[in-house]
């Protein structure tokens, strides 16, 4: 071994307890990598001082993209050489997460020759992260990644690597086929996702039920959510079941209704499907015995974000229900209005929620050509600060008078 | 070399997932009818057709080293004919066919370290960032917290003995690429310093009308500094958000002795029964105190124990909090509230109490 595995007492005490050690991990990829060994180091000093040692990014990327790299260097690289340059490739993970353990394998081969060894499955956005190469080998890496037709996910300004749930694959409750939007929506906008042009980042998340187990509400600048319109789907003798094994129909499902339309009287359970808010409780505690209907499709929700920079939002209604059909048409015309308008009039760093509040969503919809529906809003406004574009002078009632 | 960049293929996307499926996958798409929780852990999902897929979930710890990938893919290969999943929350997921390799996989994989569990009315694993793994702007370690967090409370992970689903996240600052705001328990790293304004590396590094216009408290105006141009700070309007340090490397906020974590409370995603919420400030400041950070699993066991012990079935964090109220919960957990609790942002008044609906 021609490196040293530097003395880590300090991250040694997380190799104790019973969740998985990324300590454990790090040193097992030290034991090949010189680079994972000075990051031992390195984060060793940072328990030890309680502050982090990277610099601010740099820009470094493959021919071709300009984003999918992030630029990482220490701040000790006299300390720490071998990860002097550290940065992260994150690699355009396959719709759902599903992997064969021989893509895995040809992944591990790569990053075992070029990076570190250390990977996150996943990161925040989705993508899969390789955690800490060099410039020289981002080139490599690339071209080995394409030989087993991996492509680079987004970065910086662009469109972020779209994510979204196992949908129809392993779930009942999914109202539309969320892997397959995700990958279509993920080709339809490869140059987007590629070439960083827009005031700031942009994420599609879709979510196959109100459930929403990727966040999208809160996490996706726009959020696709599965939804149903008609009735939903109940067999009554399974509910029955579920009342003869114990299950407390009234306390754990009517009374926890939001829209209060559910009754069930020992025998029958009535929903009053006019009201019914789609929120899932009822379906999640009794999955055997009530579905989403059959008419599905999703709701679309626009501009959830983290606090930066003027406070964190979540996404609000923009469509409350769209059929999700490849190729997906309506959905993208409207993607188009809005990255039009946004990349014209957003200001640098300002992602598309903070856009909609600062110039409000009454006039934003005018811009992007749809009507305003009270699904878009929890009340109307309580203030009376209306604005109006035109007011009337005199004689201007005559004269549409004489128009007509 | 010309040639190359001709030939150079690019934009060609990710794999189609449909390489990735297991044949009972392909063969039920969209055709599966319900699912049981079988045993922390494990669930079955059963299709029209009568086919049965059982899922084994485990924490996979996120920062993984391909040693570790190569030993899940040959646990896949042994049995699941090679198919494996992540899951949104960092979870791995094996998805067999055959009931009798259940609990064969699962022997092996918690001798491996890596506990069965996160399904139901459990803590499923922390979604979180890198901290000082590989950030530039952490006020916190991420792993060694989530680490820490997840050794205390494990038994949350592996038993489903909570009243309903809790979610924990962590981001090491305020850029949350772990994206923590709605979440049961939200853990924060925070800055409590303002920056610090390296004059000679602004005028090369930054352009000085962005840097203003990055700040949402209007605290940065230009300057001159020795006949250069650069900025100032009005520390007194800095709420440490470090947004001028993203546009602007030579203003960091890092500090060893004001950097710490916040614990925020409430937040959810799911629209079952209430709709998706904000978490909200329950600890202002927590030290950093590695490796273990004590301060901050005590908190939040505090938190997951009195919401487990006082919570209806169903009931999230952010739920059983708005029926209690929040004085109740501030009383019930021992936790000081303090000016800092009171939103000062935009829109601040519409968090204050506007009503006479109080528990005494």
């Amino acid at each position: 071994m021609a490196h040293n595995i530097p003395k880590t007492p300090l991250l040694d005490e997380l190799e104790k307890g019973k969740w998985p050690s990324f300590v454990r991990e790090i040193k097992d990829a030290a034991k090949k990598s010189p680079m994972s060994a000075d990051l031992l180091g390195q984060l060793e000093r940072s328990y030890r001082e309680k502050i982090g040692h990277w610099k601010h990014g740099g820009i470094v990327g493959v021919m071709g993209y300009g984003g999918g790299v992030i630029g990482r260097y220490s701040d000790l690289p006299e300390e720490f050489p071998n990860i002097s340059a550290f940065h992260t490739m994150r690699i355009n993970q396959p719709a759902g997460w599903y992997y064969t353990s021989q893509a895995l394998r040809q992944i591990c081969d790569i990053w075992e020759v070029h990076g570190s060894g250390l990977t996150n499955l996943h990161g925040s956005t989705g993508d899969l992260i390789l955690l800490g190469t060099t410039t020289d080998n981002l080139e490599p890496i690339f071209s080995k990644l394409n030989a087993i037709d991996f492509d680079i996910g987004g970065s910086g300004s662009d469109m972020r690597t779209p994510s979204c749930c196992c949908g129809m694959s392993r779930c009942e409750w999914a109202c539309y086929d969320t892997m397959a939007a995700c990958h279509d929506f993920t080709m339809s906008f490869q140059d987007e996702m590629h070439r960083p042009a827009f005031p700031y980042k942009f994420k599609f998340k879709f979510s196959g039920c109100p459930n929403d187990c990727v966040a999208s509400i809160a996490r996706a600048d726009m959020s696709v959510i599965g939804t149903w319109r008609d009735s939903i789907q109940m067999d009554q003798n399974a509910v029955r079941e579920y009342a003869a094994k114990g299950m407390d129909i009234n306390g754990d499902v009517v009374n926890n209704c939001p829209a209060k339309c559910m009754s069930w009287d020992g025998k029958e359970l009535k929903i009053a499907n006019e009201y019914c808010r789609r929120c899932m409780h009822c379906i999640n505690a009794m999955p055997k015995a009530l579905r989403p209907g059959k008419d599905r499709g999703a709701t679309i929700l626009i501009g959830s974000k983290a606090p930066i920079v003027e406070g964190a939002l979540l996404s609000s209604v923009l469509i409350p229900f769209v059929k999700m059909e490849p190729p997906y048409k309506e959905i993208k015309d409207v993607v188009a209005k809005i990255w039009d308008l946004w990349s014209d009039e957003g200001k640098n760093r300002e992602r598309i929620g903070e856009f909609i509040q600062r110039m409000g969503l009454g006039n934003f919809l005018e811009e992007i050509g749809i009507e305003p529906i009270p699904e878009m809003v929890s009340a109307p406004r309580d203030n009376p600060y209306i604005f109006y574009e035109e007011y009337f002078e005199e004689g201007d009632e005559t004269e549409e008078e004489e128009e007509k | 070399m010309a040639d190359a960049v001709v030939q150079r293929r690019t934009d060609y996307g990710p794999p189609h997932y449909s390489k990735f499926l297991p044949p009972i996958i392909k063969e039920n798409y969209g055709k599966w009818k319900y699912h049981e929780i079988m045993r922390p852990g494990v669930m079955v999902h059963v299709s029209e057709s009568g086919a049965q897929l059982f899922t084994v979930r485990a924490s996979s710890g996120r920062l993984i080293s391909i040693g570790k990938i190569r030993k899940y893919a040959d646990l896949a290969d042994k049995y699941c004919g090679g198919y494996l999943r992540f899951t949104s929350r960092h979870n791995i997921e094996f998805l067999l066919s055959k009931k009798e390799n259940v609990d064969p996989l699962i022997k092996e994989l918690e001798a491996m370290g890596h506990p069965v569990g996160g399904i139901g009315n459990a803590i499923s694993a922390i979604v979180h960032t890198q901290g000082w793994v590989h950030c530039h702007s952490a006020a916190t370690d991420a792993s060694g917290v989530v680490k820490c967090v997840m050794d205390d409370l494990i038994e949350y992970f592996t038993e489903t003995k909570l009243p309903g689903k809790l979610r924990i996240a962590l981001a090491c600052c305020l850029n949350m690429c772990g994206a923590v705001h709605c979440s049961d328990i939200a853990i924060l790293g925070i800055h409590r310093r303002p920056p610090r304004v390296d004059h000679t590396r602004v005028v090369k590094m930054c352009e000085i009308p962005n840097v203003s216009a990055s700040c949402p408290t209007a605290a940065i105006r230009p300057v001159t500094v020795d006949g250069h141009p650069s900025v100032e700070v009005l520390e007194e309007r800095c709420m440490y958000c470090a947004n001028c340090y993203t546009v602007c490397p030579a203003m960091p906020l890092n500090d060893p002795l004001n950097d710490g974590v916040s614990i925020w409370v409430g937040g959810k995603v799911s629209n079952a029964r209430h709709e998706p919420m904000f978490s909200k400030l329950a600890i202002p400041f927590l030290p950093n105190n590695p490796p273990r950070w004590p301060e901050v699993t005590d908190a939040v066991r505090n938190l997951v124990e009195v919401w487990a012990k006082n919570a209806r079935k169903y009931e999230r964090m952010g739920e059983w909090i708005e029926r209690i109220g929040w004085p109740k919960f501030f009383k019930m957990t021992g936790l000081e509230f303090r000016k800092e609790h009171i939103d000062d942002f935009k829109h601040a008044g519409l968090t204050y109490k506007r009503s006479t609906h109080l528990t005494f």
